[in-house]
């Protein structure tokens, strides 16, 4: 029964938070990013203290639930595991089971320490890799999604031929070939290990599995040995994906049971429950471990970064064979609305790309070296296939870890996430004399407009002071090979005014011609 | 079938007006009487080049308008298939006048239906993410309710390559298959300022019938506008919406103190002199001479229209 329960709920997340990744047609409203909000990580670096509550108040109570039901990681594996067992027997070498192994708790408490201490150094790249959320968000990301695009299209190609339009054709675009190679080694690398040996991820690297295995060893329903019914027959152990069960010594590593219930399931003799702990045998602690931040040291790192990036990004503009034209180069990269920041962006994401998935515009995609090192996968504005839509917030309305801050629509309009640079030479009305103001016709703001130039012509006007930064003049300029127009980020969001404009009453009493 | 059965009976009064006016006067002032600004007077001709109506709500203009032109069965026939196609290029509301009024848009496809059309198609090329203009311009939701077929043009797929022979720099071009599989078009664009193109009404808004807009703004804008004008396929009816238009900082407009509401309705099947007339009344907003429009007068040299209101038989009708 606790399995089965345990079973429909962890489905039921891992399917809903599986397909609100997919989801590029907004089915699912967006409520459903709390399913994104309520992982632990995210809550921990968004500093929600009610969903951060919540989960240790559960773990203190039940175990390690998160881990059973929540992440979507750890179903992720119990799907594989599981998949590894309906190998038909002929394929089989040996009988699947799994095998009582001692804990890895040096491992454990090394690997944890390490993310620990990277992330108080500011390297939260480290952070994004190791967070199961995170990692499965990268997987769903590069990997589910394009296939999901890509059923569509099918059905759209054969339902169009039909003339029915109930299906539309989305773009399938890649995203960096250095996060689609960590997702795929993440895929690749869990899913071994789960089809071997179960949860071994969550047990010896996951830095969330160790911090609440911690925690679990305090909490008061644990599953427990009925001694007078055992008799050491072993099955429990052959089924725990944990391999948390000695058998033999009726002993079970609470810091790895993820309370799946498996043992409870196969045992015979009713030699295993589901019940509090008695009091008498040991005291409940509750301790929470405290995450403490170094201002000083996170500036300093942060300025290394910084540093970094700048060093890295130092690349002159170079006057070009071609003409009188003028090659350009992003040198800071355009953090994504609700960024506030660049170093608030590097010190909250868990680069799960969910903003990725969910941006309708195309124009978010994980960096490669453009923040430094630690901004590694991190999100950054590009725009390729699309600029930032005016009135859309979907990216900070998603976000489940404070990287990004929801704006309302009109703070939205007022954020400057990055700043407009006209490069002349380039431009179509200079070199060829002929009417353009594509990027005006963009431009939400009028931070480009056009003004008197020869004739009857109108050429650029740039005003970087009221520029968001979308980007929809540089996606739009027809200049090749290089454009005319683009976006330089700004490392930290400035906040725009605007003055109230009022509708001016004009009456139009003939037809003027 | 209210609206079905007066609008046969205004075509009939009509067809009775004219008989009748034709018999009795033959002197030729059978002109002045078209080129009356009173509505009450000449009711329905369907003779005339252009028609102008001001003052009234989109549908009721575009009724006013459409029954003076001589009913859209002179347009639609039976079984046809058809495509209307508004501006729907930004993510912005109907106040905001960046796209065609869902309105009007909603009424040409009922009229469309009555006529006898087989299916109506809707879409554009747009500018912004094209589910949001499709949305919030609230043209998706009209024209379903109206019963015509709302279809995307995102990709590069929904086009197909056609000649222009006419052409003088733009020689091909990718035109969405709609248009190429449909029986008659209807060009419904709204009244706008725009920045490089200096103004966009009809002509303009054949960019949202192509993909590669693009080699438009890189290669002599003005001159691909009048260039892709010259398709064979040329709409039935340009209708320019003129409901609500921007006056300054367009195609897509800073905020509400970019718009005039204006009231006014043009159309024809010249699609010079129909944009000829709109920048004239755009002028009385903000001054525009027709000179810095250029492409209505490339477009006249395609021998595509008459930029001479003049010479055509205009009306005017004041609601």
């Amino acid at each position: 029964m606790l399995k089965k329960i345990r079973v429909g709920v962890s489905l039921a997340i891992f399917v809903l938070i599986t397909f609100y990744f997919l989801d590029f047609a907004e089915l699912l409203p967006l409520k459903f990013s709390f399913l994104a909000k309520i992982q632990f990580l995210p809550a921990l670096l968004s500093l929600n203290v009610v969903i951060l509550a919540s989960l240790v108040v559960l773990t203190l109570l039940f175990g390690r639930v998160y881990c059973s039901s929540i992440c979507p990681m750890g179903v992720y594996q119990d799907v594989v595991a599981w998949l590894s067992k309906k190998v038909p027997k002929k394929l089989r070498k040996k009988r699947k089971r799994y095998t009582y192994s001692s804990a890895k708790t040096i491992l454990r408490w090394v690997v944890l320490g390490a993310t620990l201490v990277a992330f108080l150094f500011g390297f939260t790249f480290l952070v994004g890799l190791l967070d199961p959320y995170g990692a499965y968000g990268r997987i769903v990301t590069h990997f589910f999604r394009p296939a999901y695009l890509a059923g569509n299209n099918v059905l759209q190609a054969v339902f169009t031929s039909f003339d029915n339009y109930t299906f539309y054709k989305v773009g399938i675009y890649g995203l960096g070939v250095f996060s689609f190679v960590v997702a795929l080694i993440t895929l690749l690398v869990i899913g071994f290990l789960a089809w071997k040996n179960g949860r071994t991820y969550c047990n010896t690297i996951c830095p969330v599995g160790t911090t609440l295995g911690f925690l679990s060893k305090f909490s008061l329903f644990k599953i427990q040995f009925e001694e007078n019914n055992c008799n050491s027959c072993g099955l429990c152990t052959m089924n725990c994906k944990a391999s948390c069960i000695n058998s033999d010594k009726m002993e079970i590593d609470y810091s790895r049971c993820v309370n799946c219930f498996n043992c409870i399931d196969v045992c015979n003799r009713s030699a295993m429950k589901y019940a509090p702990v008695s009091f008498k045998k040991k005291n409940i602690k509750e301790v929470a471990p405290k995450r403490e931040f170094d201002e000083s040291k996170r500036r300093f790192l942060s300025a290394t970064v910084v540093t970094t990036v700048a060093a890295t990004g130092i690349i002159a503009q170079k006057t070009t064979g071609i003409g009188l034209k003028k090659e350009v180069k992003r040198q800071q990269a355009i953090a994504p609305p609700g960024a506030l920041s660049v170093d608030n962006l590097q010190n909250k994401c868990v680069s799960c790309h969910l903003c990725v998935s969910k941006c309708p515009s195309h124009v978010i995609k994980p960096a490669f070296l453009e923040y430094g090192l630690a901004g590694m996968m991190q999100p950054k504005l590009y725009f390729d296939h699309g600029f930032c839509n005016y009135d859309c917030t979907i990216c900070g309305d998603v976000c489940p870890s404070g990287a990004l801050v929801p704006l309302s629509k009109k703070e939205k309009h007022t954020t400057q996430m990055g700043q407009v640079h006209f490069v002349l030479e380039n431009c179509i009305v200079y070199y060829d004399e002929t009417s353009c103001g594509a990027c005006s016709e963009h431009c939400p703001t009028q931070a480009v407009s056009m003004v008197p130039y020869k004739g009857s012509l109108t050429i650029p006007r740039i005003k970087p002071e009221i520029c968001v930064g979308c980007g929809g003049c540089e996606y739009v300029c027809p200049a090749i090979p290089y454009k005319a127009i683009y976006v330089e980020g700004v490392s930290v969001h400035n906040k725009l005014e605007f003055e109230h404009e009022e509708q001016e009453e004009v009456v139009i009493e003939d037809f003027g011609f | 079938m209210d609206r079905r059965k007066f609008l046969r009976s205004l075509a009939l009064t009509g067809a009775a007006t004219v008989g009748g006016t034709v018999a009795v006067k033959e002197d030729g002032s059978l002109g002045i009487m078209t080129q009356s600004v009173n509505a009450q007077s000449s009711r329905v001709t369907g003779n005339y080049d252009l028609v102008a109506v001001l003052g009234g709500e989109p549908e009721v203009m575009f009724r006013r308008a459409i029954a003076e032109m001589g009913g859209m069965r002179k347009f639609i026939k039976k079984g046809d298939k058809v495509v209307v196609k508004p501006n729907i290029g930004w993510d912005k509301s109907p106040e905001l006048a960046a796209n065609t009024n869902p309105k009007l848009v909603a009424e040409v496809i009922k009229q469309c239906f009555r006529a006898g059309a087989k299916e109506v198609t809707v879409f554009d090329h747009t500018c912004d993410d094209w589910r949001k203009c499709y949305t919030n311009s609230g043209i998706e939701a009209a024209a379903k309710a109206a019963g015509a077929k709302v279809v995307p043009a995102h990709r590069e797929s929904y086009y197909k390559r056609v000649s222009l022979p006419k052409g003088k720099r733009l020689k091909t071009t990718k035109i969405h298959e709609a248009i190429l599989n449909c029986d008659k078009w209807i060009n419904i664009p709204i009244l706008k300022n725009h920045g490089g193109a200096q103004m966009t009404i009809s002509m303009k808004n054949y960019m949202g019938i192509v993909w590669n807009r693009g080699y438009f703004h890189a290669n002599n804008l003005q001159q691909c506008i009048a260039d892709v004008c010259t398709y064979a396929k040329r709409p039935v009816l340009n209708i320019v919406d003129a409901y609500r238009l921007m006056k300054t900082r367009g195609p897509r407009g800073k905020s509400a103190a970019d718009v005039v509401l204006s009231k006014a309705l043009f159309m024809s099947q010249d699609i010079v002199a129909v944009d000829t007339a709109a920048v004239r009344f755009f002028s009385q907003v903000r001054n525009m001479p027709l000179e810095k429009v250029s492409h209505i007068s490339k477009a006249q040299d395609h021998k595509l229209g008459n930029m001479n209101l003049r010479k055509l038989k205009v009306k005017r009708v004041k609601i």
